[in-house]
Parts: C-alpha cells; sequence; structure tokens
C-alpha cells in the first residue's frame, strides 16, 4: 500500500513531467520510436507476405520466420548491434533490433490472411478475366485485411513493450524512467514508469482493436 | 594459444577461442541460472495453468475473464512486469521468475483450453456411455486428447522465457543476460556474441527436446497423419 501511495505521489508530482527526463517527453520518445519502427516493418514485411501469398510460394518461410523470431532475445539483438559500425549512429540500433522483431508477426500474419482467402473466389476472379496485380488488390487484399490488421496490432502493442528494453542500451522512451528509477534504487519511479508502458501498450491495442472493427465492414460480412 | 598482448581477447575480437577456454565456468554459471530460472517458471506456470484451464473448461462462464487477465497480463513489457513485482519480491531470482510464470501462463492456459475445447463432443459420450465419472474422463480421455495442443503452447512458452530471462539482467539474475549485460557495459564482443548465440541455441535445443517428448507421449497423432 506504501509503495503504491508513493508511486501515486511519483506520478502526481508535475516536476516528474516537465524536462528532456519528464515523462512526456519520455512518452514522445516512445511513440516516435515505436511508430517508426512499426511503418518501416510494415513497409519491409506486407509487400513481401502479400506477394508471397498471392503466388503461394514460401509458406514455410513465412511461418516458421516468427518462431524463430521468438527465440531471439531482442535484448542480445540490440547489445550485439550497438558493439558494431550501426553503434555509432544514435537510434540505430534500437531503430534496427525493433524493426527485426516486428517484422515475423507481420509477415506470418499477412502470409496467413492471404492463403486463407477462399480459393473459390480467387478462381471465380481468374475466370472472369482479372490479371494479377487487379486480383491482389480488388479480392485477395480485401478479403485478407482484418487477419493483416491483426498482425499489425499485434506487432504495435508488442513494440511498445519491447521499445522499453532499448533503454537498457541507453535508448529512450519510458523505458528510462524505470532504469532511472533501478540506479536510484526508488522503486515509486520504477512501478510509475512500468504502469506507464503498461497502460501505453494497453491504449494502443484499444484503439487498434477499434480501428480492425471500423475495417470496411463487407470483409466481415464474408466470416 | 597463447596469451601475448595481441591475442584475441586484446584484440576485442567477435570470436574469441581464449575467451570461451578462461571463461568457461563463467558461462557454464550463466549457462545453468538460464536454465534453472527457466524449467522453474514454465513448471510453476504449467501447474497453475492446468487446473485453470481445466475450470474454465467446465465452467463455461469462467472461460472469459481468465483469458481476458491473461491477455492483458502479456501485454504488459518484460521491463515493466519485472518492475512492477519489485515491491513484492525485492531484487531477488524470485521477481524474475514470477514475471516469466505470468507471461507462461498466458500462453499455457489459451493452449491448454484450445486442446480440451478440441475433444469430440462424440468421445465424450462414448465414454460417459461406457461409464466414465468425471474424473476418469478427465484424465484419460479428455487431458490425453488434448496434449497435442498443449504441448505446442508448452514449447511457445519454453522459448519465449528462454529469451525473456536475459531482461532479468537489470535485477541481476538473468543468465546469460547478465553476461551480456556486462559485456555491453565494457565493450566486451565476445562475451556478448557467445552469450547471445548460446542463449538462441540452447532455446532451439529445448523445443527440439519438447518436440520428441510430444512425439514419444502421443504416438496416435503421427499415425493419424499418415
Amino acid at each position: 500500500m506504501n509503495t503504491l501511495g508513493a508511486t501515486w505521489h511519483w506520478l502526481t508530482d508535475p516536476a516528474h513531467w516537465a524536462g528532456d527526463d519528464g515523462i512526456r517527453h519520455r512518452w514522445e520518445q516512445h511513440l516516435v520510436l515505436t511508430v517508426v519502427c512499426l511503418l518501416i516493418a510494415c513497409v519491409i514485411a506486407l509487400p513481401v507476405a502479400l506477394v508471397l501469398g498471392h503466388l503461394g510460394k514460401g509458406g514455410a518461410l513465412a511461418v516458421n520466420i516468427s518462431n524463430v523470431g521468438r527465440a531471439v532475445p531482442t535484448f542480445a539483438v540490440l547489445v550485439l548491434l550497438l558493439l558494431t559500425p550501426v553503434g555509432a549512429w544514435g537510434e540505430g540500433p534500437t531503430v534496427v533490433a525493433l524493426v527485426l522483431f516486428a517484422v515475423p508477426p507481420l509477415l506470418t500474419n499477412a502470409y496467413v490472411g492471404m492463403r486463407e482467402v477462399d480459393r473459390d473466389v480467387v478462381r471465380s476472379a481468374r475466370g472472369m478475366g482479372m490479371t494479377g496485380r487487379q486480383m491482389l488488390f480488388r479480392v485477395e487484399l480485401p478479403l485478407a485485411l482484418p487477419l493483416v490488421l491483426n498482425g499489425v496490432r499485434i506487432a504495435a502493442v508488442q513494440l511498445v513493450a519491447t521499445a522499453t528494453i532499448a533503454a537498457l542500451a541507453g535508448g529512450g522512451g519510458l523505458g528510462r524512467i524505470i532504469t532511472a528509477g533501478f540506479n536510484l534504487a526508488s522503486t515509486p519511479q520504477v512501478v510509475a514508469g512500468a504502469v506507464l508502458v503498461a497502460v501505453f501498450a494497453l491504449v494502443v491495442e484499444g484503439v487498434l482493436e477499434a480501428v480492425e472493427r471500423l475495417a470496411p465492414r463487407r470483409t466481415r460480412d464474408s466470416r | 594459444m597463447t596469451a601475448s598482448p595481441d591475442d584475441c581477447l586484446a584484440r576485442n575480437d567477435w570470436i574469441c577461442g581464449e575467451y570461451l577456454r578462461t571463461r568457461r565456468h563463467i558461462l557454464l554459471e550463466a549457462v545453468l541460472q538460464h536454465l534453472q530460472l527457466t524449467a522453474a517458471s514454465v513448471l510453476i506456470a504449467l501447474v497453475i495453468a492446468v487446473p485453470m484451464a481445466v475450470l474454465a473448461r467446465r465452467w463455461g462462464w469462467a472461460a472469459p475473464p481468465v483469458l481476458g487477465v491473461t491477455t492483458i497480463l502479456y501485454t504488459i513489457p518484460s521491463l515493466a512486469m519485472f518492475s512492477l513485482l519489485l515491491p513484492l519480491y525485492g531484487l531477488s531470482a524470485a521477481l524474475v521468475v514470477a514475471g516469466l510464470v505470468l507471461y507462461s501462463l498466458t500462453l499455457l492456459v489459451r493452449n491448454i483450453l484450445a486442446g480440451l475445447r478440441a475433444v469430440p463432443e462424440d468421445t465424450r459420450q462414448a465414454a460417459r456411455g461406457v461409464g466414465y465419472g468425471p474424473v476418469r474422463l478427465l484424465l484419460t480421455v479428455e487431458l490425453p486428447l488434448a496434449l497435442p495442443a498443449a504441448m505446442a503452447g508448452l514449447r511457445i512458452a519454453t522459448v519465449s522465457a528462454f529469451s525473456l530471462v536475459t531482461v532479468g539482467a537489470i535485477v541481476g539474475f538473468g543468465g546469460l543476460g547478465n553476461l551480456i549485460y556486462a559485456g555491453m557495459n565494457t565493450y566486451f564482443k565476445a562475451q556478448v556474441l557467445t552469450a547471445s548465440v548460446l542463449c538462441v541455441v540452447i532455446a532451439v535445443a529445448a523445443d527440439l527436446l519438447l518436440l520428441g517428448a510430444q512425439r514419444l507421449i502421443t504416438p496416435w497423432t503421427r499415425a493419424g497423419r499418415e
């Protein structure tokens, strides 16, 4: 109970919200880091997954890559990158490590989504004389959209959570509040940082779930 | 290799045989801690998850809250999870184990419940028809049939736990993560690379071991596929 009170006290102290080490600035860093990494990961993973799913090739690769990705600790990747020339590059190692981390769920979900499109629908599209590109953009992608968006949501929430680890390697973001708390041996600050990250992750989850529900209605009716 | 000033330790090479030779006991200790932390958390999670899944299956109303709570637990970042448990456990190995138990729980409950739900109703009725009571039905029919799904969850939980243990380095109980953390602060390339590679190798080995165990205890799944 004491810790909870102290944590609440720490969170409501306006001095902890302002400045370079303040909650506001750290949250902005966290948000920018997450959005940038998510966009880069989408640009890399989605076209590959959509094309592979359209052609029906490389399925084993697309599915297994997320199992392999789970075995590789992001923290280890981050530190390894930090010690390579990329490390001299500011936020470089963090961005690369987080993008590598976000690609597997995006790839797997988008690929599975493309493959789960009803084959009869695809065949009738071909029978109507649609070209490959038309089939991809007008038939398969709209029908695969729910699973693609599901992958984006999973990747985004994991990114928010994992971006915290960047602080262990000296990066920015809300994780810095936690690591600073550990260094100061201030349990209220550590718990406050943890609460902030957890709330942020849950808010992102909620917002993206709402976006998924707002996705074009016909794709849901077809299920 | 001799300990001359320009051996691979002095040059700070990524790959260094001298490192492996001189720090063998440190590496072994870290690997043991890594294995202990992972094994303890996954086993505790398993002991909690099985009754939770069985109860959630028995009473339909219990399933949504159980799944909801475990999903929320999974959204909490590992670093934050260890921090949130700090007031309860202090800086200890129990802190890391408690955090990992909570993560493994999500994956295990979800998969065991899915496995139990996939048991065909016909099979259940047939067992009841030949006079099986609820306990015997659960132990000899439902749980064995749920095994493949449960083992899939166990494999995911184990591999995830191996990778998450490294974050425990923040409280000094991270197994190989400790070596990675220390190596980062001193720019010790050989130590970081060796520890990272060992981490992945152990995780993959554990996964293959569990896969082998799964094949041994569920021979009928293989026969069915042929």
